[in-house]
Order: C-alpha cells, then structure tokens, then sequence
C-alpha cells in the first residue's frame, strides 16, 4: 500500500523538515513546495543545507524530522516504497557519478532494463532519443573516462531522463565543470525547462536562476531565509544575509567593511 | 664527518663553489668501486669453494630430471592447479560472502565475519592442513566431500577466504559512495545496485591484488603435502619430494622448483601490468 497524501497538487511538498548530523543541525525547519512544472533555484552559501535540502527530496538522506511529500506520495511514510518512489525523480550530481564500468549508452539502458524491465530494443531506443536530446548522440559507445566533463554530466541527465521521471533534481550539476564547458550543461537544463520539466536546482549560477527560474529559494544556515521570484531574490533582496551573498556571489573580489 | 667543512674565506665573487677534499662526484666513484670489488671478491671465493661437480651431479642429474616426465606435468602440476584453482575459486566465493558481512548493518554477521578472518589470517596455513587431517577423528563419520581433491581445496579455501575477504573489502570501499547513491536513485534496490554496479567495480579494484592472492594460493598448495596424499592425487612438491627419496637425489626438487616458476613468474608480470593499466585509466 502506497501512502497518498492529501495535497497532489504539488510536485513535492516540504512541512517543518529538520535533519542533523549527530550534534550538527543542517536543516532547521523547511517549509516549502514547487508545484508541477516549476523550475526551483536553490542558492546560498556553502554549508547553508540546500545540497542536504535537496537529497532529502529522494531520500538519499534520512530527514530526522518532517514531511516530505513528492508527486502525491509521501516518502517520510515509514511503510513508502522507497525505490518505487525514487524512479519518478531523475536526480543529477555534482561529480556526475557515470557508471564506469559502462559505456554512455549502458549508463542510461541499465536502471531501464533492471529497473522499469523495459526490454533491450526499448531502452536502447530510450537510450538513445535521450542521448541525442542531451546532444551526444555520437558518444554512445564511449566510456565515461572517455568523455569530457560536460560530456559526462549530459549523459548523467539523459540517465536519468530515461526514468521518464515526473520531477528532476540538480545538485550543483556544473561546480565540477571546466568554465567553457558549464553553457553546454546548463541549454540541456534551459531546454529541459522549456519542456515544462518540473526542477528543482541548487546552483551557483546566478544567470542560470535568473533567466530560467520561476522562483528563486535563498538558503543560509539551515533555514530558507528569501523565497519569490528571481527578480525579488536576486534583483531586489529585501533580507541582510541574501544581500551579502548576492554581493560576494556576483562581486567577488568586492569586499565588505 | 662528510660534511664539508666551509672555506675560510667567501669567493669574492660567489660563484666558486664551497668545497674542500673530495668532490660528491669523486666520493661516488670511490663507493661505487668498492661495491664492485666486495662482489668479485664473493664469486671468487664462491668458485673456489664449491664442489661444482658435486652440486651439479646431485641438482641437475640430466637421467633424473628425464624420469620425472611426463608426471611432472600430467600429474603433479595438473594436481597443483587443481587444488590452487579449486581454492581459489571458492575463497573467492566465501571471500565475497564474508567481505559483504563485514559490512552488513547486521550486527551479528558482521562479528562472525570479523573472528573469522582474524582466526584464519592468524594460523599458519600448515596447521589447518593439519586440522583438516584429523577431521574424520574429531567429526566420526565425517567426510570431506570430494575426497582428497576436496580435503587440498578446502585447506586453501579456508586461508585464501580470509585474505580474501579482507581485499574485497577494500575493493567495495573504494568504489565511490556516488555510485551506490546515483543506482539508488535510479530506483535500484540496494542490493540490485551492490550486485549491478559495486561489485562489478569493486572486482575491477582488485584484479592485481587478487591475481597476488593467487600466486600464494599456488605455493600454499604445496601444503598438501600435509594431507598424506599419494599417486595421482601428488601435487609438485610432493611429487619432488618423493621422486627426490627414491632417487637419493635433489634435482626433482629442483625441477619442481623451475615449474612452479614457470606458472608464478608470468602471472605475477601480468599482475604488475594490470596494476599499471589501472593506474592509467579512470
């Protein structure tokens, strides 16, 4: 039995979502939605919980208090099926975490075939469509080692495109880019938008969240501190802390006092 | 007392070097041609020592080495690899097993696990040979399935599990934490993920180490001497020994000796290349 919550309006629900690391507190206290179709940006500063925010959104970390509802079920639930939940949610990583031991094509076949049982014409087919989308069609049969990091972090999206997930999330997808690499990832991301993907992005790409968001969340010491639309939040921040981010963020070798 | 004492007074141009006595390069040459002169020494003294003929006629008795053949090989290295590859085999399994254990959120198994591997990476390898030999007198009834073949594999099972476990362990460690969380978020289970993506990793890991293992496993069969096996269950150095006994003479052992060469020296060239290929890729 799959607990359904109330509120499936939302492509995920947060209530009063707390998580610690034994003594060290990272979320105090979230309370936040995006509904389907939205694209999310979550900024602050490192150590702030937006990367902890976001992995509680498919459970890769245990909230320690809290609700999270995503596409109608919630996964705090103690009886959720955790697995069953996550192949609606396509998550992409900083370190891009391509499987190694397989080629492009594999990467985005192996949770297809293991996981949905989709037969090996149709999730190479999937595969392919989803490689092609990302624009790396002609990489298909290169290993990961093979590709560069842009390369590698677009397969990791056409892996997780493959899922047909309802939700995508995205920590950090370009800090471990090479700075002429970072626009390639960041159209795949644009054109996923533009689709009507629902995401939910932590990023330290301001255009990005600028040009792109439909609301832009600023996180600062495990609480969301500023929460509208990127023209509140990062044209006109009205919060201290989301002022000095910005300024350091967008000026770095500004300093204060 | 190398030390080079400073000149007195500073190079009116400082570009003399500071130096007095002999030069790094002069002390070199001198070392180097003391080394060479205790070497000739040695052989010298060696050759004129040495009964060659002597040596020759009881390590390298060309009548002798031609009566091992064609046991040697048909016989005594087919049984080595048996019992090696045997082993082998299922200390890879149980390594496996027991490696996975070790890391289990199960308490118990993961004690088990432990005293297991610290009781047998702690015993001479000779004396479970020995345990197994007395089996039957502690278990009546009991036998080893697979007679004497069975009895060699599961002494080296036993001690190669233990050593296995502990490599494996590595390899599953180093595999990165990123890969067991980019499966779970596919919606693998944990265990499709251990079994589609970890493992597979982690075995990638510990090809060099493993192929290391092998070769030990290879000269520990040779403690199945221990078992009292005889006839066509001899593996190399049993074999030697007793072709040794009967001809009052060493060259089988040395035979032996150039055989299990013949098997241990490649494998361990192609360990250290499949060492130096991984360092290369990823």
């Amino acid at each position: 039995m799959t607990p359904v919550s109330q509120a499936v309006n939302h492509a995920v629900e947060i209530r009063d979502l707390h998580k610690s690391f034994g003594k060290l507190q990272v979320l105090k206290g979230i309370d936040f939605a995006v509904d389907p179709g939205q694209v999310v940006c979550v900024i602050g500063p490192s150590g702030s919980g937006k990367s902890t925010l976001l992995r509680c959104v498919n459970l890769l970390e245990e909230p320690t208090s809290g609700r999270v509802v995503v596409n109608g079920v919630e996964l705090t639930h103690r009886d959720v099926d955790i697995d069953a939940a996550r192949r609606g949610v396509g998550m992409v990583f900083q370190q891009f975490n391509l499987f190694p031991h397989m080629t492009a094509l594999q990467n985005v076949m192996i949770a297809q075939r293991r996981v949905l049982k989709r037969d090996k014409a149709e999730a190479e087919r999937i595969a392919r469509e989803n490689l092609e989308k990302v624009g790396i069609a002609e990489k298909c049969d290169s290993y990961p080692a093979q590709l560069s990091g842009g390369q590698q972090q677009r397969v990791a999206i056409a892996r997780a495109l493959a899922m047909s997930p309802a939700l995508m999330l995205f920590d950090e997808p370009t800090s471990a880019l090479d700075p002429e690499l970072v626009g390639d990832v960041l159209t795949v991301m644009r054109k996923l938008a533009e689709e009507g993907m629902t995401m939910l992005v932590v990023t330290h790409e301001m255009a990005f969240a600028r040009d792109v968001a439909d609301r832009v969340v600023f996180m600062d010491g495990g609480v969301i501190v500023e929460d509208g639309t990127p023209e509140q939040v990062i044209g006109a921040p009205r919060n201290e802390r989301t002022q000095t981010f910005l300024r350091r963020v967008l000026d770095p070798t500004h300093t204060d006092v | 007392m190398t030390d080079q004492p400073k000149t007195a007074g500073p190079a009116p141009d400082g570009v003399t070097p500071l130096r007095s006595g002999l030069s790094p390069r002069k002390r070199q040459q001198i070392s180097r041609a003391v080394q060479y002169v205790v070497l000739a020494a040695v052989v010298v003294f060696l050759a004129l020592t040495i009964e060659w003929g002597k040596l020759g006629e009881n390590f390298t008795k060309g009548e002798v080495a031609a009566e091992t053949l064609p046991a040697l090989f048909t016989i005594a290295l087919k049984n080595t690899i048996i019992y090696s590859v045997g082993g082998f085999v299922f200390a890879f399994l149980f390594g496996l097993l027991f490696a996975l254990m070790r890391m289990s959120s199960v308490r118990p198994y993961r004690w088990i696990a432990v005293t297991y591997i610290e009781i047998f990476r702690g015993l001479p390898a000779v004396l479970i040979f020995l345990f197994i030999l007395f089996l039957p007198l502690a278990l009546p009834g009991f036998e080893v399935p697979g007679g004497t073949y069975g009895q060699g594999i599961l002494g080296l099972a036993v001690v190669g599990s233990a050593y296995m476990a502990e490599t494996l362990r590595a390899g599953l460690q180093a595999v990165p934490k990123g890969q067991m969380e980019a499966a779970r978020s596919l919606g693998m289970s944990h265990t499709r993920s251990m079994v589609s993506i970890v493992i597979p990793q982690a075995i990638r890991i510990v090809i060099p180490p493993t192929t290391n293992q092998f070769v030990a496993l290879l000269k520990d069969s040779s403690l199945v001497l221990f078992l009292g096996v005889s006839g066509e269950y001899v593996e190399l150095t049993k074999f030697g020994n007793d072709m040794a006994s009967t001809f009052a003479n060493a060259t089988p052992i040395l035979v032996v000796g150039v055989t299990y060469l013949l098997v241990t020296i490649p494998l361990g060239y192609l360990a250290s290349r499949l060492e130096k290929r991984q360092a290369r890729g990823r």
